[in-house]
């Protein structure tokens, strides 16, 4: 321990490594790709975990959506391929009968699934956009972010069947003039006057998602489009702790209930469960950050080996300068030491130096990848991987530095000395 | 100073031993100037392993200033190598990546001698060898003479009890031989006890006493008349 802090004992190891250069710059490539490959790898890893989740944060990771088609088996006297339709009574039965549901909104919409977008026009200007009929309630489930100064539909909005709409930013741009506030503005949604009362961000929540959808109160998309108690689909979220596979196939069973369908029909309605996606994607982020951590490990360990070996090459080398030393009083534990902690040494120095540039990497990728869509957010690797990594490379250092200092230790000085 | 008695070693090669040393008694007294002469295998180097504590006899005994050598761990070697010995061999064995001054102070950081006593203690050394102005070069910088020049430095550097030279003019010219040897008398003459082992007779009569070695048993032991190396140094 004494010679671990005595000034002599480093500066012998400085000295030895200085003039050993090359030596030392290849040893220390190794560990060095290794740590750096580690660090790349992981936080790389990382980096897509957390754009995936940046990606998903819009939407409740547990949401569900059930939409009806039709039946494929004959049952309690109809036919088979009846057309079922849900209607918004159903959400009050859902919400009653399954109490892991925490939300639930019922959707319309025109423009998408084949039917006729609406024709909105303001002024001489004109276009089709999707038009969706919403609850307040549809924001807990997909976060709809709204730009300042405008709002989502809510309660009143719904109560009174007001004309009010929420455009999207394309909508935005083809229907109003750039510099115009469009929020009090108003649009005529076929043929309707509808007041804008704000602009959403887009956000891919679902594929058919656009940055031209206008939503407006369910009340009033039933007024419109004669729809009277008629549903698109639910949207639904269970709570966190649910098990959603679970809720979507009680979903369904009290669907089939409701609409009088053999319950082993699977055809009858269909879901969709952004839970098991989101799942299966985190797996997927899960497994790449556990292979980059073998893989990473793995190199650390190649690189290391490759220390011992260059060392052991390293200590032939130099037998008569150990012969030497041990001729002028060296003791074989003060050779041990300086063998060993010339490999510590040497897997340190690399070690740091490929967390700077492994950490280098990923923050040039991170500026390279902001703003492209790419699921890419801070690529970080957390501190104890770091120093797992660390506390690796110290003691396989060690061990692997014990094997040349070993050899260094067992050669007998005279055997050194001996002229050739 | 050295007492030897009766010291036998033989080496195994292979199936048959080869004996080496074929009980060897000696004694050199504080001050002496001792050449061992002998053909090649005769068993000088092998002795002087030996007395080096580079290597362990068979049987017989050595006494070194009193202290009874005889199996010695390797790390109580080394330490009694530290401060018992200095060495000075035919092919130098400097550290060819340290400057002569390093070179010198090593013995002193194996005696745990604080650096800059260390460095202060070398240069001395290296000043009486006159080798001061060389201090920083590399041994691969000096001339075969000067790195003998700076072996002797740090052979004496520790101030040892004796100074063991292997051939210490093997592998060099004659003026230069002379050079060293008149270095050896010098340190010779401040009451340093040497041990020179050498085949060559006109270093062996710059000695105080030559032995004579052949098939591992001394066949002479006399007192010359030292022959001053300085007459033929300029």
């Amino acid at each position: 321990m004494r010679l671990l802090f005595d000034r002599n004992t480093w500066q012998e190891i400085f000295g030895s490594i200085r003039k050993n250069k090359i030596r030392t710059i290849i040893t220390i490539i190794g560990v060095l790709w290794g740590i750096f490959v580690y660090i790349a790898m992981s936080g790389a890893a990382k980096g897509m975990d957390n754009g995936f989740e940046k990606s998903f944060e819009t939407v409740a990771m547990n949401s569900l959506f059930a939409w009806a088609q039709s039946t494929s088996k004959p049952y309690s006297g109809y036919k088979t391929g009846r057309q079922l339709q849900l209607k918004l009574g159903d959400a009050t039965v859902l919400q009653n009968r399954i109490p892991e549901l925490q939300y639930i909104a019922p959707r319309n919409v025109k423009g998408t699934f084949g039917s006729a977008p609406a024709s909105i026009t303001r002024g001489s200007k004109s276009g089709n956009y999707p038009v969706y009929g919403d609850f307040p309630v549809f924001t807990k489930i997909a976060t709809k972010k709204i730009y300042d100064g405008g709002r989502f539909v809510n309660d009143d909005d719904i109560e009174q069947a007001r004309k009010v709409c929420i455009i999207g930013e394309r909508t935005q741009k083809e229907m109003f003039e750039e510099d115009e506030d469009p929020i009090g503005g108003y649009i005529r949604i076929d043929g309707i006057y509808f007041q804008v009362v704000g602009v959403h961000k887009f956000v891919q929540n679902a594929p058919f998602d656009s940055d031209s959808d206008i939503y407006i109160p369910f009340t009033t998309y039933r007024r419109l489009y004669n729809s009277g108690e008629n549903v698109g689909w639910f949207s639904m979220a269970a709570f966190d702790d649910a098990d959603v596979i679970q809720v979507e196939e009680d979903v369904k069973s009290v669907l089939k209930n409701i609409h009088r369908v053999d319950p082993t029909d699977e055809r009858a309605f269909g879901t969709f469960n952004l839970g098991e996606v989101f799942s299966k994607i985190m797996g997927f982020s899960k497994g790449l950050t556990f292979i980059s951590l073998i893989v990473g490990i793995a190199t650390i360990l190649a690189g290391i080996i490759g220390i011992g070996a260059i060392l052991l090459i390293s200590v032939k080398e130099r037998t008569k300068e150990l012969g030497v030393r041990r001729a002028l009083g060296a003791t074989p534990g003060e050779v041990r030491t300086l063998i060993i902690l010339e490999c510590l040494f040497l897997t340190l120095i690399a070690g740091i130096m490929g967390i700077i540039l492994g950490a280098l990497t990923l923050s040039i990728v991170n500026n390279a990848t902001q703003g492209i869509d790419f699921p890419y957010t801070n690529p970080t690797v957390p501190i104890p991987l770091v120093m797992g990594a660390f506390a690796l490379m110290l003691i396989l250092g060690i061990l692997i530095g014990l094997i040349p200092a070993q050899r260094a230790v067992s050669i007998r000085p005279i055997d050194a000395l001996r002229e050739e | 100073m050295i007492e030897i008695k009766d010291l036998h070693k033989s080496y195994k090669m292979g199936s048959n031993s080869l004996h080496v040393l074929k009980g060897i008694n000696f004694t050199a007294e504080e001050g002496e100037l001792v050449a061992i002469m002998g053909s090649s295998g005769s068993g000088k180097s092998t002795l002087l392993n030996i007395l080096g504590m580079l290597d362990e006899a068979d049987s017989g005994e050595y006494t070194l200033d009193g202290v009874p050598i005889k199996n010695l761990s390797e790390t109580k070697a080394a330490q009694y190598r530290n401060k018992f010995l200095g060495f000075v061999f035919q092919s130098f064995n400097l550290i060819n990546y340290k400057s002569a001054l390093e070179n010198v102070a090593l013995p002193l950081y194996y005696q745990k001698v604080p650096r800059k006593e260390r460095q202060e203690k070398a240069l001395q050394y290296l000043e009486r060898v006159g080798l001061k102005e060389w201090a920083t070069h590399l041994p691969s910088e000096l001339s075969g003479g000067q790195k003998q020049r700076v072996a002797i430095a740090r052979a004496m550097a520790a101030e040892p009890k004796v100074l063991l030279a292997d051939e210490p003019t093997g592998a060099l010219d004659s003026t230069t031989s002379y050079e060293v040897m008149d270095l050896i008398q010098k340190i010779n003459d401040e009451g340093n006890t040497i041990l020179v082992v050498t085949h060559e007779e006109d270093i062996a009569h710059m000695c105080k006493r030559i032995v004579h070695l052949r098939d591992g048993v001394i066949v002479e032991d006399k007192k010359v008349k030292q022959v001053r190396a300085s007459e033929y140094v300029q």
